[in-house]
């Protein structure tokens, strides 16, 4: 649980949340759990969607990817990268430190 | 009831294991070894330059902890991707640390070297019959695109590897390969059901990356039976979970439901995953569906956009990170009026990253803010030439120490450069520019082969 007052989040819950590079033009994120219940807490709230994810990375929710892996305990992201890995605007190459505004997403009790 | 046995080296030959894993892999009966060797992952300039991502000596290491083991013992060998772009060049590399370890080791076989390196011709003659297709988000290839790249690669199925194998192969050095078609072409042509061993493919690419804590790459071993595959880790410090080998479908795919090779889909979402000791998983349930629309095979391009001189600074004042955005387009400013005056109307693009405001994330930030006591602020110059970028540079670093703020009165030094000269030519810039897939003549057809006794 969070500290007094405020709300448990994505980052406290997940025993592992990442993102990776999936090919050149692809980003995804893995937020992963270590028990059935945890998972279907954050899964059956919705707290990760299409909505959601498109409007913190600012884009668009039609080409966002949500999946539920039940057998993974695990939420998984994905949309195309604003610019290919490595090229002239890119900053990440291995796009490895795009998830962290995901474990701030507040879970409800 | 049939089975087969095959172990994965590691996840990228050059990565390193532990030698005795696959001693241990031998012993429990694995019949073949595969290593895949390449990977995107480090950006283009791998596929445009022509260079390996690891060094010679750590790719020989592991190769040579592979075949000789294998070898004697007339087990096959398949390495994919060599030299991580799998280019014609890394692909020389890698068959000349293949004959020195035969020469040093007194090793003999038959080789087979499939080159995935495509020329410009070959994929503009698809291109005109019309047989070149994007992938999202990628526009329509045209024959520009073609003619500025450097190198072009396919990423072949696993037909061109089990066809070296038709042909005597007893060692398989290929160029470009999906990271499956490795682990997958040997037990394909043995008749193994296509959905489970597709599956136990894409676990065993990545070597030990699917045990439950990896500690540092290792090898990882699959037994395969008639409809479901076993897989386990050969060290002992090692365990899968059926949550750890159900997860790894996750890793680096968009969908992980779905997985796309040259000759169909594997579809995993009905896959079953057990426990069957307390360090090995059983899977069954996937189902491998053949394309409809024929035979695709993709491609990996690289081309060259400009040339690059960065300047590292950072700033400490709070009142210019108070304001810097604002700072930062008045420099921006200051420095096309002035580069107008000395460059004239020359094309050049000066990409200014600031970390601690979003440096790491760019485009997808959501809190674009500076915060913190200080920034680090990354400028870089591209241009058609490094004589102009670094022209450019010299003035931006200029124009950016002494660019003032509101607060102070008088000339300042806002920014502290950590070398001298604060520029640095960076030399050229790739980028990946391809993202689409070719209908071949045949599924060997881009791939050519070279057989030689080693």
């Amino acid at each position: 649980m969070g500290a007094q007052n405020q709300a448990t989040t994505v980052g406290d819950l997940a025993v592992l949340v990442r993102s990776k590079n999936a090919g050149p033009f692809w980003l995804t994120f893995d937020v992963m759990f270590e028990d059935e219940p945890t998972y279907r807490r954050v899964r059956d709230a919705g707290v990760i969607d299409k909505p959601t994810v498109a409007s913190m990375f600012h884009r668009d929710p039609k080409e966002v990817i949500v999946v539920n892996h039940d057998a993974a305990l695990a939420i998984k992201v994905s949309f195309p990268r604003p610019q290919s890995s490595g090229s002239k605007l890119d900053s990440d190459v291995y796009g490895g430190q795009q998830y962290a505004p995901l474990l701030g997403l507040p879970v409800p009790d | 009831m049939a089975s087969f046995s095959v172990v994965s080296a590691t996840g990228m030959l050059g990565s390193g294991f532990q030698p005795e894993s696959l001693d241990k892999a031998i012993a429990l009966g694995a019949e073949m070894i595969g290593c895949d060797a390449g990977s995107t992952d480090g950006g283009p300039s791998y596929l445009a330059r022509g260079g390996s991502h690891f060094s010679e000596p750590a790719m020989k290491r592991d190769a040579e902890a592979i075949l000789t083991r294998a070898v004697p013992k007339k087990l096959p060998v398949v390495i994919g991707s060599a030299g991580t772009a799998g280019s014609d060049a890394t692909l020389a590399t890698m068959v000349g640390l293949v004959k020195e370890i035969a020469r040093e080791n007194k090793l003999n076989f038959r080789m087979a070297v499939i080159h995935s390196e495509q020329t410009k011709e070959t994929v503009l003659r698809h291109l005109r019959e019309n047989r070149a297709r994007a992938l999202p988000p990628a526009a329509p290839l045209d024959e520009a695109m073609v003619e500025e790249s450097l190198h072009i690669v396919a990423m072949m199925g696993v037909e061109p590897i089990q066809k070296a194998f038709a042909d005597g192969a007893d060692v398989v050095i290929a160029g470009r390969s999906s990271d499956t078609s490795i682990f997958a072409a040997l037990p394909l042509l043995k008749g193994f059901d296509a959905g489970i061993v597709w599956h136990m493919a894409k676990i065993l690419e990545c070597g030990a990356a699917a045990v439950t804590q990896r500690l540092a790459p290792d090898s990882m071993m699959a037994v395969l039976h008639d409809e479901s595959f076993d897989v386990f880790p050969l060290r002992e410090d090692y365990r899968c979970s059926a949550q750890s080998i159900a997860s790894h479908t996750l890793y680096e795919n968009a969908d992980p439901f779905e997985l796309v090779e040259p000759s169909g889909t594997l579809y995993t979402r009905e896959a079953r995953y057990e426990e069957i000791s307390d360090r090995a998983v059983r899977v069954s349930g996937s189902r491998f569906v053949r394309n409809e629309n024929g035979y695709t095979v993709k491609l990996e391009g690289a081309r060259q956009a400009g040339y690059s001189t960065i300047v590292p600074g950072a700033v400490r004042d709070p009142y210019i990170l108070a304001e810097m955005d604002e700072w930062l387009a008045q420099l921006d400013r200051s420095i096309r009026a002035r580069l107008l005056r000395t460059i004239g109307n020359r094309k050049y693009e000066i990409v200014t990253r600031v970390y601690g405001r979003d440096g790491v994330m760019g485009a997808l930030e959501p809190t674009p803010r500076t915060e913190g006591h200080e920034a680090f602020i990354l400028w870089d110059v591209i241009s058609e030439s490094q004589e102009l970028s670094r022209t450019i540079a010299t003035s931006l670093s200029h124009m950016a120490v002494h660019n003032p703020i509101p607060k102070w009165h008088g000339l300042i030094s806002g920014v502290a450069f950590p070398y001298s000269p604060a520029e640095i030519d960076r030399g050229p810039v790739y980028e990946f520019h391809l993202n689409h897939v070719l209908v071949p003549d045949d599924p060997t057809a881009l791939f050519r082969t070279e057989f030689e006794e080693v």
